[in-house]
């Protein structure tokens, strides 16, 4: 009679006839798990952003509204951006000096996108809000404080950014990011994230 | 029948865990426990109920992070899941669709206890943990079904809150604390999402104490007869069982995904899918499916008795049909378990199952209107004669009724009607109702005392080889 | 096998009642959101339908995204002066699926021809001015909902005589019959048999939920089926240029508005049937496997 235990073992010497059977066991079990497994993933799929929190990723700044010497601030997705208008002064602290020798190299005009007409507008500024240090939203002109090199001061752990949104000094160990953006008309930007 | 554990940790991590915690060796002796051999489909219901739960409970939990609890959201947010969320649909109609399947598996699974008499000693106690899951089911899918915040569901939970609002004395203030407020609102449907979320554990946690309780005596078997010799009448569960459970769990799957995938709205209601309304009532409120049973017995008591409301002996009604379960195990005085042994018994449970399906007819269907119709409509003219005494006068010709309308003077406001004359939804629920506590209170206990029952077989065993026809002697079959 | 007769009739009977059980259910019914189901129960009118039947009802039934477009326009002109469809957003009309989607735009945000149309919905969206924080309204986006002409409900029953325009999102979930309902009732604006009085700003319609009896002055087993509703007959006047060149005639406006928002209704039902198609075939192959194990696991087990 059946004992306790898995397989029973077959009378007469059928090894191929209880390979067989395994195979099956094994072909069932196989196939079970591959089933498991596509009905998981859409259940770890859901967690990706739905369809409108992905359509709320992009936003329409108009630059001609920022005034000269400061920023606007716009939140998209939750997440800072800073527009800033800069002074001629400003713009040529961001051209000038050797780049190559900072923590993260980049040139000014590598940080700006062009408009339709293929001209920088080196006048306006897009960066990302979040100093890439530990995330603190650094200040800035509106705030009163635009640390040692013009630009931007996080106050968190003393991150200090210039008129190109470079990281000049501090813990923070790289730029300001820039945002995916475009012109759509020569005042207005789209940011996306 | 439980027993000594025989497990045997084997390598030295299980040998280590054993010592600790013995999770390893819980899951082998369940694993290894002696399941009679002879059981059959209908013993697989209860495997095929618990992935049930686990597909609620899973997606359930999904949806949660999806769906908002606020009476202006709630519906934009179901429909976002249903178009925004990546297989938001999927999972919502595995979850709304799971909840049927849920249903339908429990009353074959109670249909089945029934049948065999797995409620009768030394079962009581699996049984009535099993009404209570029951019951926490009912009260669990209640309050999902709100949640959507459709025209049925408001309205529904508007009938079934007055409802508690008739019991005497406390009536009002469960329903006012069921509430949250003076009607359904906000904060009912918060508090309803937060027990919906909730409740599903419980029931989790009432289906381990049942199976804790089904492992003390074993399984009961299609013929009734308890196992006598654990090495002739049982095999191990895994792998017998597990595969066979494994295999009935896949067939109702295949149901399960029929309905999902392509008629994932035929056991709900269109009007669910109009925003609630709380100043404009359906034409005809309806619970889902598998609470129209109890639906149809809570409308089919219409008259009082002595200082008893109507509608108070409707709900006793509802509730006693699900308390009656409680004590089935007393009610039923036979000592044979299985109605494969009695032939009587096993017809009245037939009429029984079919009472219980017709019962669910009455409650999707106006208790006014008919079953069928006796005769072709005729017109009926309403009227006060000349006395003040209200009448009745049928006609089948219209012009003939007109005639005798317009005779009439003013002040007796007469009125036409079509008479419709057939049997009332209303008639067949009271009937059917009967029988469903008849069943319980007369026939059961009945039953037991004057049914000769059909001799039983010695033992699992011995009815096993009976049906396969080796004799009862010889050694089994090529073990 | 004793039980086995008895076991099939019983799940026969269940299976039927997961059907019946919604047809037999009441007159106006709920039920059967999308599948084909006909008006069931004796009394009232069997539901039109178009020359074709449904196809997207079918098991395999696909949406034909011409007659989508068509069906859309037909919703922009004629029905969205007073009918919103806020559970929808302009760039649903742009997935994969929808009347607009372009391969080219993975993203339906930045299709074109959603962004147009979007732009066209002119002063629907309230919003904040960013300057004077005033309310204001704008434009809509991609990402706007299709927000309905009315502020609210209380505008929109002044507007309407009292009477609500309901929004069009899941029509075809929220009335027996679907698309067939819809059709039927774009085709359902006869004239009032004689006997029948029709109050002033209502009009009879074959096919609307209701009862005719109190103003019916005939025989009231005669009464003529359908109901009363404030809304005059849309397309009457309507005479949408159809982009791909259709003829336009009044059926062929209200086929191809019923079928529109049917996929507004349940866009995802192309999609959940296709998903239906691999699934079970799956599962059976499984079911197969699992029975050879079981019948390999038994095999020396008497039982």
């Amino acid at each position: 009679m059946s004992e306790h235990g898995s397989k029973t073992a077959p009378a007469a010497g059928v090894h191929a006839g209880e390979t067989r059977r395994d195979f099956i066991h094994i072909a069932a079990a196989t196939v079970t798990a591959g089933g498991v497994a596509a009905v998981a993933w859409p259940f770890v799929q859901q967690l990706a952003p739905a369809g409108d929190t992905r359509a709320l990723s992009s936003a329409d700044v108009d630059v001609s509204k920022v005034p000269l010497g400061s920023e606007i601030r716009v939140l998209i997705g939750g997440q800072p951006f800073f527009i800033r208008h800069r002074t001629p002064a400003e713009i040529a602290s961001a051209e000038a000096g050797d780049t190559a020798q900072l923590r993260d190299p980049a040139t000014d005009d590598s940080r700006l996108v062009k408009m339709q007409d293929g001209n920088l507008n080196r006048a306006i500024l897009v960066t990302s809000g979040t100093c890439t240090h530990l995330g603190c939203v650094p200040v800035g002109p509106a705030q009163g404080s635009v640390g040692e090199f013009g630009g931007w001061y996080c106050p968190c752990h003393g991150s200090h950014y210039d008129t190109s949104g470079r990281i000049r000094k501090g813990p923070a160990p790289k730029n300001l990011a820039i945002p995916k953006y475009e012109y759509t008309s020569p005042s207005m930007i789209k940011i996306s994230l | 029948m439980s027993g000594p554990s025989t497990y045997e940790p084997k390598s030295g991590f299980t040998k280590w865990m054993d010592e600790r915690l013995p999770i390893i060796r819980f899951g082998g002796d369940l694993m290894d426990f002696p399941t009679p051999k002879n059981l059959n489909y209908w013993w697989t219901f209860g495997g095929i109920l618990a992935v049930c739960l686990a597909i609620q409970i899973v997606s359930g939990i999904v949806l949660a992070m999806h769906y908002v609890a606020n009476t202006q959201m709630a519906f934009a947010s179901v429909e976002r899941i249903m178009r925004d969320v990546d297989f938001g649909w999927l999972i919502r109609n595995i979850h709304a669709n799971g909840a049927s399947m849920f249903f339908l598996a429990v009353y074959i699974h109670m249909f089945r206890g029934m049948y065999y008499g797995s409620y009768k000693a030394p079962r009581e106690v699996i049984w009535i943990l099993g009404v209570v899951i029951y019951l926490l089911m009912m009260a669990t899918a209640f309050m999902g079904y709100v949640l959507p915040w459709g025209q049925m569901s408001f309205h529904g939970s508007a009938v079934i809150t007055n409802l508690i609002g008739t019991i005497p004395l406390v009536g009002d203030t469960v329903k006012t604390y069921l509430m949250g407020g003076p009607a359904i609102g906000d904060p009912t449907l918060n508090r309803f999402f937060s027990l919906h979320y909730l409740m599903p554990f419980v029931i989790a946690g009432v289906v381990v104490l049942h199976i804790w309780a089904l492992h003390v005596p074993g399984n009961n078997n299609p013929t009734g007869v308890s196992v006598k010799d654990v090495k002739k009448d049982t095999v191990p569960f895994h792998p017998y069982y597990t595969v066979k459970d494994g295999f009935a769990i896949i067939l109702f799957l295949i149901m399960f995904a029929a309905f999902v995938f392509f008629f994932p709205n035929a056991l709900g209601h269109a009007d669910n899918s109009i925003e609630a309304n709380p100043l404009q009532t359906p034409a005809h409120i309806v619970p889902e499916w598998y609470l129209l049973p109890f639906y149809a017995i809570l409308r089919a008591i219409t008259f009082d008795i002595g200082p008893i409301p109507a509608k108070l002996l409707g709900v006793i009604a509802m509730f006693g049909a699900i308390g009656i379960l409680f004590v089935l195990p007393w009610l039923d005085t036979s000592k044979v378990r299985s109605m494969r042994y009695r032939p009587v018994a096993r017809s009245v449970f037939v009429v029984f199952v079919f009472a219980c399906v017709g019962l669910g007819f009455c409650g999707a269907n106006d208790p006014d209107k008919l079953v069928f119709k006796t005769q072709a409509d005729t017109l009926a003219l309403t009227y006060n004669d000349t006395n003040g005494h209200p009448q009745r006068e049928v006609f089948d010709d219209y012009n003939a009724a007109r005639a005798k309308m317009s005779n009439l003077p003013p002040t007796a406001g007469a009125a036409l009607e079509i008479n419709s004359v057939g049997f009332k939804w209303l008639w067949l629920s009271q009937i059917l109702g009967a029988i469903y506590f008849l069943y319980f209170l007369l026939f059961l206990p009945l039953l037991g005392v004057i049914e000769k029952p059909k001799p039983r077989p010695a033992s699992i065993a011995d009815s096993v080889r009976k049906k396969h026809g080796s004799a009862p002697a010889a050694a089994v079959a090529a073990e | 096998m004793r039980l086995a007769k008895l076991a099939l009739a019983g799940l026969a009977a269940l299976a039927v009642s997961a059907i019946a059980i919604p047809a037999l259910a009441q007159e106006h019914g709920p039920a059967a959101g999308g599948e084909a189901e006909h008006a069931a129960s004796g009394g009232e009118h069997h539901l039109l339908e178009p020359k074709g039947g449904w196809p997207h009802e079918d098991y395999f039934g696909t949406f034909d995204q011409n007659q989508l477009q068509r069906g859309f326009k037909v919703y922009q002109e004629v029905c969205s002066a007073c009918h919103g469809m806020k559970l929808l957003s302009f760039r649903n009309l742009g997935e994969q699926g929808g009347p607009f989607y372009d391969a080219r735009y993975p993203n339906p945000n930045d299709n074109p021809v959603v962004k147009q149309i979007a732009a066209t919905f002119v002063n629907q969206i309230p919003s904040i001015d960013p300057d004077s924080g005033d309310p204001v309204k704008m434009p809509a986006k991609t990402s706007d909902r299709i927000l309905g002409p009315y502020a609210n409900d209380i505008a929109a029953r002044v507007l309407n005589g009292g009477a609500l325009p309901p929004d069009l999102s899941v029509i075809t979930k929220a009335r027996h019959g679907g698309a067939g309902y819809v059709y039927s009732l774009m085709e359902g604006y006869v004239a009032p048999p004689a006997g029948l009085t029709v109050a002033a700003g209502q009009h009879y319609n074959a096919y609307f939920g209701g009862d005719t009896a109190a103003s019916w002055a005939g025989d009231p087993r005669l009464k003529p089926p359908g109901g009363f509703l404030a809304m005059a007959w849309p397309l009457e006047n309507a005479n949408v240029t159809f982009d791909d060149g259709t003829p336009t005639t009044k059926e062929q406006m209200a086929h191809d508005v019923s079928v529109f928002l049917a996929w507004a209704g349940d866009p995802k039902a192309v999609a959940r049937k296709q998903m239906g198609t691999a699934v079970i075939p799956f599962l059976i192959l499984l079911s197969i496997l699992v029975f050879l194990s079981y019948k390999a696991i038994w095999r020396n087990v008497e039982h």
